[in-house]
């Protein structure tokens, strides 16, 4: 295993996680995880279905509970808040679900959806006009798509209006969660170029769940590979797709269709 | 629609018109007691000489008002105690879920008895006593609509966001919820309308001299046998009111949701199942100007044709909606109901496409492999059962046999104790070993073609090389032809021999997978296509130590 974290939190680090432990029940899922993620970069999250990848970044989020260990959000121990300051902290964390079909409620314009992320309980579009034009740019879509409703949009412009509702907040980390996996390959590219344009941009730090390396290599600085509930290898991503460690670091590499390790025989 | 609010229109204008100009024959007691149907009575007049028509329709006010309190009763009460039960704590919740299941439990209409026996008879007490025994019925529906609502992602995102419970409910359940509540409220209105005339028919609801539906029906009842036309005016109202809120409600949930409309439409199937192949003419499956259309509407897949020669490997490579899956669909056999499907010829073998072809042939010659291994296999049916179904229906195999060749073709896909996964549920195997079981399935019948239709696209990266290997090994060992649909260029490249790009229903380029390979492509979209591929750069060092395994 190869690593490069100190072992105490700097203020530099947008989330920092260590020896976090989540049992459901008798099942122990995630293994004495530590990671961090600075602030401003992009690390990718790669594992198989079950790895326990996607409960890492629900954990993050405060959906899952942790069993044991420390989650910092800018140098803040999230999982021993409570009440008010649990909530506030809760906006510090934003997560994009994987399908866009889902993920916006159909009944409301993209203004009335990302004025609801900037202002809970107002909400009101006209108040926030600008923001919501600005966060739009952002993505590269239209201010008038904040007339609109998500049935107006294809499936990689819903992305955007996700991507630019968790973003909205500025919030100190940012979970993506295979938010590719459920487009076409031209959509997907068309995201995987708005994810690079706007890098050095943002001030968030980024978790981006992925079971792609070559996707993975397009959007991130680092990487962190997730195996049967344990981080089994993490650093940037030259060394670590220079020189996998790990047999299922290897097996991912070569599994990338159309890359020169890819073959079926 | 229409017809359901015409005939409504037409009951609020007589609501509104027959007090007005009709009171007086309805209520005014003559000497023309008893008489039968005249053109001056159309329905004849009762026991006192008052006319039964005009009775039926100023009736008609009275018992739309009750019904619609009523019906407002039930709804109101019932999304606010739904709505509220799911903002309520889990252990609320729970508690209050079952109270609402013991009440529904109970039937309504006596319910309404009991607390229109409890209160006063009269108008008020039969709207309370309708309007809250429709409370838990609704109330209950709004729970489960809130519950599926409530775990869609983007209710979850906004209770990240800091959205508050009631807001949550305000803003994203009800908006949400709105169409199936408003289609719902229909059929309470119909209930309503019976219950409260059954209560007014037998003397708890509405009491003389006022008059409804069913205290009308309950006049009529004693001269049943003498005058029997008596009944005729109330009964109708009932069931034209009935019947126009029914109609009502089912427009809007054709509305709602178009598949639930009923389509009149059937495809035009021709009689011979058996298609004519020209001399010379090897090729397996032969589409000749393909035309696949949503009658009366666009078309969604324009005059292509495509063959499959024995033991090729075909892929049609575009993007959603380019009308891929549709084709090969089309060619198995299996388009849907409500599409136009058309063609100069489309055969498999010599099963002509275009008829309807014999089902146990079909099912022998032509296996699908699903997208999504998750719904393929019935849940409820342990795998065994489903994997053997083919070869025990048209093979005619015994269970044990079938047993048997089924396990042997797991194994073959590389899933470990093949002879206990038959025993289990599909939810107890991943998404891979399902589709590597579904891939084993589909082979068992020696099939002459396999539709695999995005087999991998819900799959790892490192189960989908998995799969696509179970695929190139069957074809090295079987020569079974197939048709593989895909949106990725990269995933097709080393499998298929022939790759068709289609874009908005049209074969935009053929290539062979030498060209490919090459990257000898014209169209700009296959360019866009490929460009598009995420691949690793630079190559990674070639691995050694520790080769992947498949």
């Amino acid at each position: 295993m190869t690593t490069h974290i100190q072992s105490r939190p700097a203020v530099l680090y947008g989330a920092q996680v260590s020896n976090l432990n989540v049992r459901f029940g008798s099942a122990h899922v995630l293994k004495d995880v530590t990671l961090a993620v600075p602030a401003g970069t992009v690390v990718g999250l790669v594992g198989e279905s079950g790895s326990g990848k996607s409960t890492l970044g629900k954990t993050l989020v405060g959906i899952n509970k942790a069993s044991s260990g420390e989650v910092l959000i800018g140098g803040e121990d999230v999982t021993r808040l409570h009440g008010k300051r649990r909530r506030q902290m809760r906006r510090e964390v934003q997560y994009i679900p994987q399908d866009p079909y889902s993920s916006l409620s159909p009944r409301r314009t993209t203004g009335q959806t990302l004025a609801e992320a900037l202002d809970p309980h107002g909400a009101n579009p006209v108040q926030h006009r600008e923001a919501i034009a600005a966060a739009l740019e952002r993505v590269k879509l239209d201010p008038s798509a904040a007339e609109k409703y998500p049935h107006q949009f294809s499936g990689g412009q819903r992305q955007r209006i996700a991507i630019a509702r968790a973003l909205m907040l500025e919030p100190k980390l940012v979970i993506a969660d295979e938010i590719t996996s459920a487009l076409d390959v031209s959509v997907q590219a068309d995201i995987i170029r708005l994810l690079q344009g706007m890098r050095g941009t943002v001030d968030s730090a980024m978790l981006f769940i992925s079971h792609n390396l070559a996707v993975v290599q397009q959007v991130c600085d680092e990487v962190v590979v997730m195996f049967q509930g344990r981080i089994v290898e993490q650093g940037p991503i030259e060394s670590v797709y220079r020189d996998p460690q790990h047999d299922y670091t290897r097996k991912l590499l070569a599994s990338v269709p159309g890359s020169p390790g890819f073959s079926l025989d | 629609m229409s017809t359901g609010a015409g005939l409504l229109a037409a009951l609020i204008l007589i609501a509104i018109i027959a007090p007005l100009t009709m009171t007086q024959a309805a209520e005014q007691l003559t000497a023309n007691a008893a008489l039968g149907p005249s053109p001056e009575h159309w329905l004849g007049t009762d026991d006192f000489g008052r006319d039964l028509l005009s009775r039926a329709l100023v009736a008609t006010r009275l018992t739309l008002l009750m019904t619609a309190g009523a019906a407002a009763i039930s709804v109101v009460a019932g999304v606010a105690i739904g709505l509220a039960i799911w903002l309520a704590g889990r252990r609320v919740r729970e508690v209050a879920l079952r109270v609402l299941e013991t009440a529904v439990a109970y039937p309504s209409l006596i319910f309404a008895l009991v607390i229109a026996a409890v209160l006063e008879p009269g108008v008020s007490s039969a709207v309370i006593a309708i309007g809250i025994a429709g409370i838990p019925g609704f109330a209950r529906i709004t729970a489960n609509l809130a519950s599926s609502v409530s775990s869609s992602e983007y209710v979850v995102t906004a209770r990240l966001l800091g959205v508050s419970p009631v807001r949550i409910a305000a803003r994203h359940m009800l908006p949400n919820m709105a169409e199936p509540l408003l289609i719902l409220s229909a059929t309470v209105f119909a209930l309503s309308l019976v219950e409260i005339s059954a209560l007014s028919f037998i003397g708890l609801g509405v009491q003389s001299p006022q008059y409804d539906f069913g205290r009308l029906l309950n006049d009529s009842l004693g001269a049943l046998y003498t005058q029997p036309v008596e009944a005729v005016g109330p009964s109708v109202m009932i069931a034209l009111t009935g019947l126009s809120v029914m109609l009502i409600g089912d427009a809007l949930a054709a509305q709602a949701d178009p598949r639930a409309k009923r389509s009149f439409f059937r495809r035009s199937l021709q009689r011979d199942r058996t298609a004519g192949v020209p001399a010379g003419d090897t090729a397996l499956v032969r589409a000749e100007n393909l035309r696949i259309s949503i009658p009366g509407g666009p078309q969604l897949v324009k005059n292509i044709s495509l063959s499959i020669d024995p033991g090729e490997v075909v892929a049609l490579v575009g993007e959603s909606g380019s009308g891929k899956s549709l084709t090969a669909m089309a060619i198995a056999g299996l388009p849907s109901e409500d599409l136009a499907v058309e063609a100069d010829m489309l055969r498999v073998g010599e099963m002509n496409m275009l008829a309807s072809p014999d089902q146990s042939r079909l099912a022998k010659d032509i296996s699908i492999v699903y997208q999504d291994p998750g719904t393929t296999f019935n849940p409820s049916l342990r795998m065994g059962s489903q994997l053997t179904e083919v070869l025990r229906t048209h093979l005619g195999m015994g269970g044990a046999k079938a047993r048997q060749v089924i396990i042997d073709a797991l194994a073959n896909v590389n899933i470990t104790q093949p002879a206990q996964r038959l025993r289990q549920h599909p939810h107890e195997l991943s998404g891979g070993m399902r589709q590597r079981a579904m891939i084993a399935a589909s082979i068992v019948t020696s099939p002459k073609l396999i539709v695999a239709d995005e087999p991998t696209t819900a799959l790892d990266v490192t189960v989908q090389t998995d799969v696509l290997r179970q695929f190139r090994r069957i074809h090295r060992e079987q020569g079974t032809a197939m048709l593989f649909i895909s949106h990725d260029l990269a995933v097709v490249e080393a499998l298929c021999d022939t790759i068709l790009v289609m874009k908005s229903g049209e074969i935009v380029e053929r290539l062979t997978s030498a060209q490919l390979a090459a990257r000898d492509v014209h169209h700009p979209y296959t360019k866009a296509l490929l460009a598009a591929i995420p691949t690793l750069e630079p190559a990674p060092a070639p691995a050694t130590a520790g080769a992947p395994t498949p």
